[in-house]
């Protein structure tokens, strides 16, 4: 496993939530995570158990309601954590680590053009490049991405999705961060723009224009294809962690199980599998359960479950998962269903 | 499934044009189809390939330019709004956006109560409408007691969009049109609404008509696959024919566009 160099490398990190009522929902618990160079990492999970605010937390850029508490961002051998926010603007976000939020295709602005949009980009962080330069360098990076250069004379609701999501992608990397954090860059795209989304971001990894990518998102056949580790996030916790082959075809954790139930792909065989749901709902974090937090959903719940809180066992080659049960006894269990 | 399968709803040459002249597009080009009893039929297509507005038609709320929509081998006659609100005690939706699909104005209670006064229950006692929504609210597995005095926007994604299956479940209409239902909630939700789904067509016979630009889900869940491409139908037929064995190649790009986990995903061809 020991190859390349670590880029990103995170450490024990918590945040936490503060409400208006003062009330703090810890919806990042001791999350560590490390990606080498050349890698990516895709986060599983359903909604609200923390994939998003561990995007945001790894950025290291942080605002109310959001806090840190505890742990460390290290970027490329810089420690990032406890930086005063806006000195994480100025240099970390774009050149080290970029982000691409959910809803991709509302960050661009309606009134202005795609390139005014990117001459603020780069001039915020290099304010003395000339609009001319930076069009020679938009059009060159936009086109080397499979981009027609047209787009940076467009106003986005001229744009596709598909299309605006790309040019968000694009204005996101132009800077050549580092890692570039996906969460969930295809959820509101068809299929068809979708795997062109998707085929971007290989060719930026293939390139060399991004040296990690972490992957968020609730399709697992996507995380599948696209990213090489796959970790799944419950309650703010990682409940497991592998390689992708290994996490989708034998999950260890009750909850990755879970999720596995839910694929669905247009494969022969896929019609006579009855999907699974996984009853309930995720914990509320404000008062997160004092054993496992997947207890109370899980088939295979013992009574030390909810009194023992449950550490993350490391099984050796990167491969990891949160519950009391040995791999043997997991496997038996699933075994027997 | 009857032996003898009767036709619920179909149409000849159904056609929708927008705009005039110059500036015409015609979002659904001559399909005709016909739908069974008790039949799941997925409409698959990519996004502006017609399927949302072939939906819109079939619920009555566009009228077609051309051709004729059968209902149950009548002529679909709409044209009052007394008609159409007879013929939507027959058909109703789900739609993509759980968010957008509610009156913010009206609570939870008025919701599911409209759907009483609907089917004709105007006239009963109070405890026996909150009877029914109490069963409605434990078939999608929602608790009526908590949801009472609660606004649509205070619950998920996820449990609005079961909220609209509760509905459906108070309405029991003959025909569902499930427009994306899935799209918008996560992964794990989405066993849980399908399978909802999936009893209701069990239990009353209901008549569903998925339109998703997933295949995928199309593949899972239907018995009979349409695909639509720039407003015509190219392919129609059993599921297992169309996906594992497709004659165009729109359907064949459709089904390579769709992530795998069996066998290598094709990235190449985009």
């Amino acid at each position: 496993m020991e190859m390349g160099k670590t880029i990103l490398e995170v450490n024990e990190l918590t945040t936490r939530y503060i409400t208006r009522f003062g009330e703090s929902v810890y919806a990042v618990d001791h999350v560590s995570l490390k990606v080498e160079e050349g890698k990516s990492l895709g986060i599983a999970g359903e909604s609200g158990c923390g994939k998003s605010t561990l995007a945001l937390s790894l950025m290291g850029y942080y605002f109310a309601p959001l806090h840190y508490m505890s742990g460390e961002i290290i970027i490329d051998g810089q420690n990032i954590s406890g930086m005063d926010p806006d000195e994480v603007r100025k240099s970390i976000l774009g050149r080290e680590i970029a982000y691409i939020p959910q809803a991709a295709m509302n960050a661009l602005n309606p009134t202005q053009k795609v390139l005014s949009f990117i001459e603020d980009v780069i001039q915020a962080h290099d304010p003395y490049r000339t609009k001319k330069e930076i069009y020679e360098l938009a059009k060159g990076f936009f086109e080397s991405l499979g981009l027609p250069a047209e787009v940076l004379h467009k106003y986005p609701v001229e744009l596709s999705g598909g299309m605006k999501q790309r040019t968000v992608i694009a204005t996101a990397v132009i800077l050549f961060p580092k890692v570039l954090i996906a969460d969930e860059p295809s959820s509101a795209l068809d299929v068809t723009s979708q795997k062109m989304v998707i085929k971007m971001l290989r060719n930026l990894m293939e390139d060399g224009f991004i040296k990690s990518l972490i992957f968020i998102t609730h399709e697992l056949p996507l995380l599948y294809n696209v990213t090489d580790d796959i970790m799944v996030m419950y309650a703010g916790q990682i409940v497991e962690k592998g390689t992708a082959r290994e996490v989708v075809f034998d999950p260890l954790h009750p909850y990755a199980k879970g999720l596995m139930g839910s694929i669905i792909v247009p494969e022969e065989g896929v019609r006579s599998v009855k999907l699974t749901a996984i009853p309930g709902v995720p914990p509320n974090l404000k008062k997160p359960p004092m054993g496992c937090r997947f207890a109370d959903r899980c088939k295979y719940v013992m009574p030390e479950c909810r009194v023992t809180s449950v550490g993350l066992r490391d099984i050796g080659g990167g491969r990891a998962y949160r519950c009391l049960l040995s791999e043997e006894e997991l496997r038996r269990a699933y075994k027997h269903d | 499934m009857t032996k003898e399968r009767q036709v619920c709803l179909s149409g000849t040459g159904v056609t929708k044009v927008f705009g005039l002249g110059r500036r015409k597009t015609v979002a659904v080009d001559h399909v005709d189809f016909s739908f069974y009893e008790g039949e799941v039929v997925s409409i698959v297509g990519e996004s502006g390939s017609g399927k949302t507005t072939l939906a819109k038609m079939l619920l009555g709320l566009l009228n077609p330019t051309e051709g004729e929509i059968y209902f149950q081998g009548q002529k679909r006659d709409i044209s009052t709004h007394r008609k159409k609100r007879e013929y939507w005690k027959n058909i109703q939706a789900i739609f993509q956006d759980p968010f957008a699909s509610y009156n913010i104005f009206n609570k939870i209670d008025t919701v599911l109560l409209d759907c009483i006064h609907m089917r004709g229950g105007r006239g009963l006692p109070r405890a026996k409408k909150v009877e029914m929504m109490a069963q409605a609210c434990s078939f999608v597995n929602l608790k009526f007691e908590e949801l009472t005095n609660k606004y649509p926007f205070e619950l998920s994604g996820g449990q609005m969009q079961r909220l609209m299956i509760a509905r459906i479940f108070l309405l029991m209409p003959k025909i569902l049109i499930a427009d994306e239902p899935t799209s918008m909630i996560d992964a794990c939700s989405r066993a849980t609404i399908l399978d909802m789904l999936m009893q209701l067509r069990n239990d009353i016979g209901m008549t569903i008509i998925f339109i998703t630009h997933d295949i995928g889900l199309a593949y899972y869940v239907s018995d009979t696959v349409y695909i639509m491409e720039r407003g015509k139908i190219v392919e129609h037929g059993s599921a297992d024919t169309v996906i594992l064995h497709p004659r165009e190649a729109y359907t064949r790009r459709l089904i390579s566009d769709v992530p795998k986990i069996y066998e290598e995903w094709d990235l190449s061809t985009v």
